[in-house]
């Protein structure tokens, strides 16, 4: 047990975050592609006006 | 009787089509305008502000709901769920993408006195002056 721990405190050790690892979706929404679903965006909201 | 009556329509092909062409408009015209109607708990949830219009392209809670009003938000967030999984399909573009335009322009389309979620998360009342909105909404 000893020998173990005194060879343990010459690794690198690395910790694991305490968080869940997010990946932010918001990455994946650029700008231009926003701007090409406009118009049927707009057209879905029209069309099922009961749901928006 | 009966056959007479069969008989008659039998001869009259064009007769028939044309009713049921009349049917079909008649249905048609009568669907879009009693859909358009929003269930009245939703309306009235709506401008008392309790819910409101997300970034996402989603309805959330801007008060702590009553389990009627959750159930109510939870059944339309499925509906519009499912109307933005069809678009993005149809315009190449994943479920996020197309409900986070449709959020950009819900949230356009607040009206003064209702409530929608800022960038930051927060819940505003709409005002006269044009919502706060991400920046990359048209």
């Amino acid at each position: 047990m000893i020998m173990g721990a005194s060879a343990l405190a010459g690794c690198v050790q690395i910790e694991t975050p305490d968080k869940p690892i997010e990946i932010n979706l918001n990455i994946n929404i650029r700008q231009e592609v926003v701007y090409r679903l406009d118009g049927d965006a707009k057209k879905l909201i029209e069309q099922n006006s009961e749901i928006f | 009787m009966g056959n007479k009556k069969m008989t008659k329509t039998m001869w009259k092909p064009t007769g028939l089509a044309l009713a049921a062409i009349a049917v079909t408009a008649a249905v048609a015209l009568a669907v879009p305008s009693a859909m358009a109607q929003r269930d009245p708990a939703y309306a009235a949830a709506r401008a008392a502000g309790q819910i409101g219009e997300q970034p996402d392209g989603y309805l959330g809670f801007a008060t702590t709901p009553t389990p009627a009003i959750r159930a109510l938000v939870q059944d339309l967030n499925i509906k519009r769920k499912a109307a933005y999984t069809a678009s993005a399909q149809s315009t190449g573009s994943t479920v996020e993408q197309f409900a986070f335009t449709s959020g950009c322009n819900l949230i356009a389309q607040t009206k003064a006195g209702e409530k929608y979620q800022t960038p930051s998360g927060a819940w505003k009342t709409r005002d006269g002056s044009p919502p706060e909105r991400d920046a990359r909404c048209p």
